[in-house]
């Protein structure tokens, strides 16, 4: 007797359980018992699992009957002639969805040619167990696991030519790649989704060789005769958005221009671009701290000492200007209405971005680096047929990571290129490498895909031989340009005169709690003085009664709140914050008393 | 020989005088050996710590980065050790906080040479079960009150008696010893006991019931684990569960090796001294467990942090921090507000002579090139400051 559960309730037992979920499948089938039904017999629970609830993991299987697939020929020329759908191969119990469950009784088949009597169900394809950014990578089948999962993460990093209209589109904060290209080892996945109406790379000739260090890491080399001629060359779009905000009272934010008079007033040339209108023209070179859109808003407070005053200068200058950091030009300008009424301003900056030292590119296998050098042309290595490299991978990427299917598809991408064909790279049903090789070898090209190179800087032979092939390689959204940062003096906060915090605000890179033991623990005592001296303050306290004094300069003279004139005053060094927690110290009613004593 | 090494005995630590003594060639003529511990005496001198280096700073972090390793290892070794022993950075948190309770206390229990050697695991297993506690509770399976007579009624387990060998009369003994104004009555298969006082309620025999249970029948309170095993060639006996005290009293004992690794109790029992020594082992069992390296030299100076007081303080908010004497350094560690509000209330000075206080203020630390500073007579004009 085997326990019957339906949605793990108990709804009764059964003498044959095999029998009876086998019954059920039967009429699943057979479109009696709905599709989204589920039986799993647990043999070592002795029990059967009925499931209708919905938030199960399905997937499709072909039904298998003594070892045929009920899918057949036929049904597939009715599927490539529109006559049946997927739905119809449903309903005819051709093909049925398990869930996970269910998979425990099933044996699966991987490829037709593998079936025997025992085995229920086909695979429809082995690609099915992989999502659509995996199938994306060639020859993955070769490649371990994790680094599949990494080469399909960092395709959606890629950038590409996202949308065809983008040219009218107001998007935002986003990045298309000038010259993408379609890849010449694909998989069946690309064809599936239109890849080749955005696609997200290009292909170039890769070499795996070392130059000089420079590769070292992770890191890649490329070949400045490349990017001139578009390699990896992309535009960003950056976003500057100006809306006339409607104030209690009836106020309102005013674009244009702004008046000599206003409050926070910038510098006249910070405003030249600006028309009449207070937006800046199209095409307009910007730079850090240019107005794009000039804005003024109604002061803040009204209070009655304004109110009155001749001058209408109480608004404040509020404009939209391009932050540190920031360049490019003005592509696009839209002027609008949102959905509350107001004026809206929208200005799309463009920036051309050539890749530099620190841009991150890819290979579809997680093989991700940071560009280390640019050489020119005329210094890269080249082979005996003249072919200059690309780009440089480093072979030491190789070994560890285990990404096979890397290498394979340099061969396929030689042999696509060479003969003029795109490639069949599709995880478990590609081109066979063999073949490749031997038709390698046939474009008059050795088998294994080494060369002979040449030095590009003496031009001597080197003693290796280097394998070339071409790649897709991928340009990612991190760029240099975006991150970028370093600071000498600038920008601190109000409160406690300390450096601000973040590149947007051109803060300072913090020397933090560990770091400062560091310091302690070599016993550089001045040197982490020093280091914190950023918010150093020389302060008057009084002798007597050791609280903070008050300075004046434009008498000469120092007295304290306290005792008055009659009291010493003495300068002491202290950081500013010490100085503020003094002040918190007093709000909270606690005299923190400063006894001076003489140091020597 | 002996005289030119005896010059060097105020100015060389004794074992490394001794590690000379036994280690000098025998036959080494007078001016070899004076060379000898010359060339000693300089080596001494460059290894020892310079002043104001930052020991303890060093200490932390050498403790404090194969530590950040540690919380990763910490899961893989759990429930792999023959008892169940609380190890990675859990354990170590529970010695430096000195806890008083532990997640899981436990004893290694060392025999006398004589009740170890050229026995066998079931001779040693008698022996663990007589210092294993058994409370009434164990042996018992009912407890009843008579509302009537107000008597409690203990029903024992007859079996259970057996296989720790003992018998209601012993029962009864024990029963008395450790509960006072009752009457107990032995009934053969019941005992029952019954209140000398007249005002005893319902509530008194019911409080007096639960007590009942808890009362140690057999072997030594607070085991309640026992464990025979065979350590190199001798037998031991683990325990979860410690009672130093009154396990050192056992005949069979040796009180030498024996141990726990509550740390607090050894403090309690053998003294300061042994509780610095038992924190040393404790940290190093952790540490070398988990195959990481640190200098056994910053462990003994985080035990003696610990130890200096005279009492077992942990590094802690309540222990060794709240021992410091500058009220920004005790603020700057926890609970700030409460620091700097108790330090207003009593109008505390700080002096400034520590680390932490120096940088909140931006003043050279007195570590390192702080440290020294320059003594010059200053003139004194006119009036004396």
């Amino acid at each position: 007797m085997a326990e019957v559960y339906l949605n793990s309730k108990f709804v009764g037992a059964i003498d044959n359980p095999i029998e009876f979920s086998q019954k059920i499948r039967e009429e699943r089938r057979k479109g009696i018992v709905a599709e989204t039904v589920n039986v799993y017999y647990n043999d070592k629970m002795n029990e059967v699992q009925i499931e209708s609830s919905k938030g199960r993991a399905r997937r499709p299987l072909i039904i298998v009957k003594d070892g045929v697939p009920l899918l057949t020929e036929k049904h597939m020329k009715q599927l490539e002639k529109n006559e049946i759908s997927w739905s119809d191969l449903i309903k005819q119990g051709i093909i049925e969805y398990l869930d996970s469950a269910e998979e425990e009784n099933a044996l699966v088949a991987f490829f037709e040619n593998e079936l025997t009597s025992d085995h229920t169900h086909l695979e429809i394809t082995p690609l099915a167990m992989l999502g659509h950014c995996s199938s994306l990578v060639p020859y993955g089948n070769f490649n371990q696991s994790t680094r599949l999962n990494a080469g399909a993460k960092n395709q959606k990093q890629a950038l590409g030519f996202y949308a065809s209209n983008f040219s009218v589109r107001m998007d935002m904060d986003v990045n298309l790649l000038q010259y993408a290209q379609k890849p010449i080892v694909n998989t069946i996945m690309h064809d599936i989704s239109n890849y080749d109406k955005h696609p997200a790379g290009q292909n170039i000739v890769v070499a795996i060789m070392s130059y000089k260090g420079y590769n070292m890491e992770d890191a890649i080399i490329l070949n400045n005769g490349s990017i001139e001629r578009g390699f990896g060359r992309s535009t960003y779009f950056r976003p500057a958005i100006a809306e006339e905000l409607r104030y209690a009272g009836g106020l309102i934010d005013q674009v244009g221009i702004p008046d000599k008079d206003v409050k926070g007033y910038k510098t006249e040339k910070d405003y030249r671009f600006l028309e009449d209108d207070g937006i800046i023209y199209p095409e307009a070179k910007v730079k850090e701290g240019d107005v794009v859109i000039g804005k003024t808003s109604p002061p803040r407070f009204l209070s009655s000492m304004e109110e009155y005053s001749l001058a209408s200068s109480t608004r404040r200058e509020s404009s939209i200007n391009l932050k540190h950091g920031e360049e490019g030009v003005v592509d696009f300008v839209l002027l609008t209405e949102n959905e509350e009424g107001n004026k809206l301003i929208q200005v799309r900056l463009r920036d051309e971005r050539v890749p530099e030292t620190g841009d991150k590119f890819t290979s579809r296998h997680g093989q991700k680096g940071i560009v280390g050098l640019i050489v020119p042309q005329s210094d890269m290595p080249f082979s005996s047929k003249g072919i200059v490299p690309d780009l440089i991978f480093s072979p030491h990427g190789i070994p560890s990571r285990m990404t096979i299917a890397h290498l394979i598809e340099m061969v396929a991408g030689k042999v696509g290129a060479l003969a003029g064909r795109y490639v069949n790279g599709t995880t478990f049903d590609a081109e066979p490498e063999e073949r490749l090789r031997k038709e390698l070898l046939s474009l008059g090209f050795e088998e294994s895909g080494m060369e002979v190179f040449y030095n590009g800087q003496t031009g001597e032979q080197y003693t290796a031989k280097i394998f070339v092939g071409n790649m897709y390689y991928l340009k990612l959204k991190h760029m240099v340009a975006n991150k970028i940062h370093s600071r000498a003096r600038g920008p601190i906060q109000l409160l406690t005169r300390q450096p601000t915090e973040g590149r947007a605000k051109e803060g300072g890179l913090r020397l933090g709690e560990m770091e400062k033991d560091t310091f302690v623990a070599h016993g550089a005592s001045l040197l982490l003085k020093e280091r914190f001296d950023s918010d150093r303050t020389i302060v008057p306290v009084c002798e007597s009664c050791g609280i903070i004094a008050i300075k004046d300069n434009y008498k000469n003279r120092s007295y304290c709140p306290v005792c008055g004139e009659n009291t010493e005053v003495n300068d002491i060094e202290i950081s500013y914050a010490f100085k503020l927690m003094l002040d918190e110290f007093k709000s909270l009613g606690i005299y923190p008393k400063l006894q001076l004593e003489s140091k020597y | 020989m002996a005289d030119l090494i005896s010059e060097y005995e105020d100015k060389l630590p004794p074992r490394i005088i001794d590690e000379i003594k036994e280690n000098m060639p025998k036959g080494a003529s007078d001016t070899k050996i004076k060379k000898i511990l010359e060339a000693i005496y300089k080596e001494y001198m460059t290894a020892r710590v310079h002043p104001g280096e930052s020991v303890g700073l060093i200490s932390a972090e050498s403790i404090g980065e194969p530590g950040t390793q540690m919380t990763l290892n910490t899961f893989h070794f759990a429930g792999v050790a023959e008892m169940n022993v609380t190890l990675g950075l859990p354990r170590i948190i529970e010695i430096l906080d000195g806890r008083k309770e532990l997640a899981n206390s436990m004893m290694e229990i060392y025999l006398k040479k004589h009740y170890s050697s050229g026995k066998n695991i079931e001779d040693l297993k008698q022996l663990a079960m007589q210092i294993k506690e058994t409370t009434l509770k164990d042996i018992s399976t009912e407890f009843t009150i008579n509302i009537a007579d107000l008597t409690i009624e203990i029903k024992l387990d007859k079996d259970k008696m057996k296989v720790i060998e003992v018998t209601t009369g012993k029962v009864v003994d024990a029963i008395s010893k450790q509960l006072k104004g009752y009457n107990i009555r032995d009934n053969k298969e019941t005992i029952i006991l019954k209140a000398r006082s007249k005002e005893d309620t319902f509530n008194d025999a019911y409080k007096t019931k639960e007590k009942v249970k808890e009362i140690t029948i057999k072997g030594i309170k607070g085991i309640m684990q026992v464990l025979p095993v065979k350590r190199e060639d001798e037998f031991i006996i683990i325990t979860s569960g410690t009672n130093l005290a009154d396990i050192l009293q056992l005949e069979e004992v040796d009180a030498y090796r024996t141990t726990t690794n509550n740390v607090f109790e050894i403090e309690q029992v053998l003294g300061i001294e042994a509780a610095r020594q038992a924190i040393i082992n404790e940290i190093f069992k952790v540490i070398e467990s988990q195959g990481l390296n640190v200098d056994l030299r910053h462990i003994m100076l985080v035990a003696d942090t610990m130890c200096i007081s005279g009492t077992l303080k942990g590094i802690t908010r309540y222990g060794v921090v709240s021992e410091k004497s500058s009220v920004l350094a005790r603020a700057s560690f926890e609970t700030p507000i409460k620091h700097i509000i108790n330090a207003a209330l009593v109008g505390e000075t700080d002096n400034l002579n520590s680390v932490v206080e120096n940088v909140m203020i931006n003043q050279p630390v007195p570590i390192g090139t702080g440290l020294p500073t320059l003594s010059v007579k200053q003139q004194t004009k006119g009036k004396e400051k």
